[in-house]
């Protein structure tokens, strides 16, 4: 065979390989929308599934992914935010650095059935949180930790010294620095994270599952919100999966039409700060 | 004015000897605080991997003793809700690793392509359009995944069993839910993965080696193959390993489409992953049965230390 026809055939294999992640990508989302479509109204979006008043919507489990990505990101972002620094501005090179790091990279390579079962035991059982939305949040916490960490760490990287050097030069303290200076600078590269951290929120199910349950109520009036947290709730992505399980598959494609919808959207703001972020550094 | 404050930073720094570091320094009680706090964050981490880890062997342990180490690990019936109940998980084992190797195989070639021509071949506007893609096939929540497979590829899936078994006497057909169907599903899951980190790897190559390959005579395509992709080798690795790590973990996507029978991990079975049997039996096991599920829990968790391992000694030889 001779070489221009190999390499060709090498070219052709490259191009149709580009090729299917456009495909698959299109596909996905014009099969989602053509099978779900007719269900983004808002009777679909505003109603608890009822037999009574023979409605299938999805309020419950639109709160309480609402819910769970609130008070994850409540305690993870300070969390997160925090180891990044002691990281990048006060730990000095040694084990105990490489240790932490070594433990964000192992947190960010559990899957999450190891995180559902081990949230399952401890914040549920030893904790005694039982299946509620707080159970499934604190789990979540610990599995979207290293996003939040990481690009804090890549934020706070590319601040350049000589700002640091300034402000200490001018007297400024510590904590002074990191928050008139470090923060408003990283302050895109962190909210990067955060969206990340979002999307892998709504997107999760097998942890959610083992963790927060499947309940689809909306908190009864006279109830607060403390109750509703103790409460099992399940995400979008598990009442979708139950939908499916349960051959329910208008209202399971009802659903992935609506998280496309929100995954779509996510993406979309992650790509407008990136953008962001390179006009800022011309 | 700019040069002193500068200066005066810079002996600032010196005097504590180490970049940026406050070194019993806690004048304030808020930076004290602070500093606390962050180191506690720090902290955090390690201890949640530490009693992540402790859990899971000891809640996982147990069963082991209680069923015996041969019967468990190396017994391949699975049958814990018999009268005679029998905790094999060998198969279940076989089935994680044959998946993710057959999806890894089927995958990463293709993403690999995808990403050469993201770097090589694509216009620029081409390629932004391409990583836009990427990006949102990572975005895709993993049920939405085997939602489709099971709607879409279960059906292509049997059409080609009954093609193949036709004249077949004694196969069970699996209507599509089979090992081949999960490994297709996990496939196009690794997919956005492995390309969005092997571009990365592609990208840093240095420009000098392709220009030097070009001059001396060699097409695109032997540049590419034989020199920016062996360039980008540690990178490329890394994604696999991370691609391996995400197959290895997917749950409820491959549990819509596997089928549920805890079988010989063959292409037309009906299997059962690790896990795929936690979250389909978490929810009714109890007892000693439910012991065996953490231990599967933990037999994932080593395995997910060890690509984790792999994946640090790669990146640290690459440091080198």
């Amino acid at each position: 065979m001779g070489r221009k026809i190999r390499e060709g055939l090498l070219l052709l294999f490259i191009k149709l390989a580009a090729f299917l992640t456009i495909l698959l990508l299109t596909g996905i989302i014009l099969y989602v929308f053509e099978k779900g479509g007719r269900f983004l109204r808002l009777s679909f979006l505003l109603t608890t599934p009822s037999v009574k008043n023979g409605t299938v919507g999805i309020a419950g489990n639109l709160m309480n992914t609402l819910l769970i990505v609130a008070l994850t990101l409540f305690i993870v972002v300070p969390v997160g935010v925090g180891a990044a620094v002691w990281i990048n501005e006060y730990a000095k090179k040694s084990a105990f650095i490489r240790l932490v790091e070594f433990a964000v990279q192992t947190l960010a390579g559990i899957p999450s059935v190891i995180f559902g079962l081990f949230g399952m035991v401890f914040f549920g059982r030893t904790l005694g949180f039982g299946y509620s939305i707080l159970t499934g949040s604190l789990t979540l916490t610990l599995m979207v930790l290293p996003m939040i960490t990481r690009s804090t760490q890549e934020a706070l990287r590319a601040v350049p010294d000589n700002y640091r050097l300034g402000a200490f030069g001018m007297g400024a303290t510590k904590w002074h620095v990191i928050r008139t200076i470090l923060f408003p600078c990283a302050l895109p590269g962190i909210v990067t994270g955060v969206m990340l951290a979002i999307g892998r929120i709504v997107g999760e199910s097998a942890a959610l599952l083992l963790t927060a349950g499947s309940g689809a109520s909306l908190p009864r009036p006279g109830e607060g919100l403390i109750h509703k947290l103790m409460e099992s709730g399940g995400t979008l992505t598990v009442q979708l999966y139950l939908s499916m399980s349960k051959a329910e598959y208008d209202v399971a494609f009802g659903i992935a039409a609506v998280l496309l919808c929100i995954v779509l959207l996510i993406q979309f703001l992650i790509g407008m700060l990136a953008k962001k972020r390179v006009r800022q550094e011309k | 004015m700019r040069a002193e404050v500068t200066l005066r930073g810079h002996m600032y720094l010196k005097q504590r000897k180490s970049t940026f570091m406050y070194k019993r320094n806690c004048v304030h009680a808020v930076e004290c605080a602070v500093q606390i706090f962050f180191t506690a964050c720090a902290f955090l981490t390690i201890v949640t991997v530490a009693v992540i880890t402790g859990y899971l062997i000891v809640n996982g342990v147990p069963a082991i003793w209680k069923i015996g180490i041969r019967d468990m690990l190396f017994s391949t019936v699975w049958s814990p809700t018999a009268k005679q109940a029998q905790y094999g998980i060998l198969y279940i084992v076989l089935t994680s690793l044959v998946g993710t190797a057959m999806a890894v195989m089927l995958g990463v070639p293709i993403a690999l392509l995808t990403a050469v021509y993201l770097v090589e071949i694509a216009s620029d506007k081409m390629a932004a359009v391409m990583k836009t893609a990427v990006e949102l096939l990572s975005g895709i929540p993993s049920v939405v995944y085997g939602m489709l497979g099971l709607m879409v590829l279960n059906p292509l899936v049997y059409r080609l069993e009954l093609r193949l078994y036709r004249d077949s006497v004694t196969h069970q057909f699996t209507g599509g839910a089979n090992l081949l169907s999960a490994v297709l599903v996990l496939t196009l899951m690794i997919l956005p993965t492995v390309t969005s980190i092997s571009e990365s790897a592609l990208r840093e190559v240095p420009a000098e080696l392709k220009a030097s390959s070009l001059a001396l005579g060699a097409s695109q395509m032997q540049t590419i193959f034989k020199v920016v992709i062996p360039a980008a080798k540690p990178g490329i690795i890394t994604a696999v390993v991370l691609g391996v790590g995400r197959a290895v973990g997917e749950a409820l996507a491959i549990s819509l489409v596997s089928g549920g029978c805890v079988n010989i991990p063959l292409p037309f079975y009906p299997v059962r992953f690790l896990t795929t049997a936690i979250v389909g039996e978490m929810g009714y096991a109890a007892g000693l049965h439910r012991q065996a599920l953490f231990t599967i829990g933990l037999v994932l968790f080593i395995f997910i230390i060890l690509v984790n391992l792999t994946l640090n000694h790669i990146v640290r030889s690459g440091d080198k």
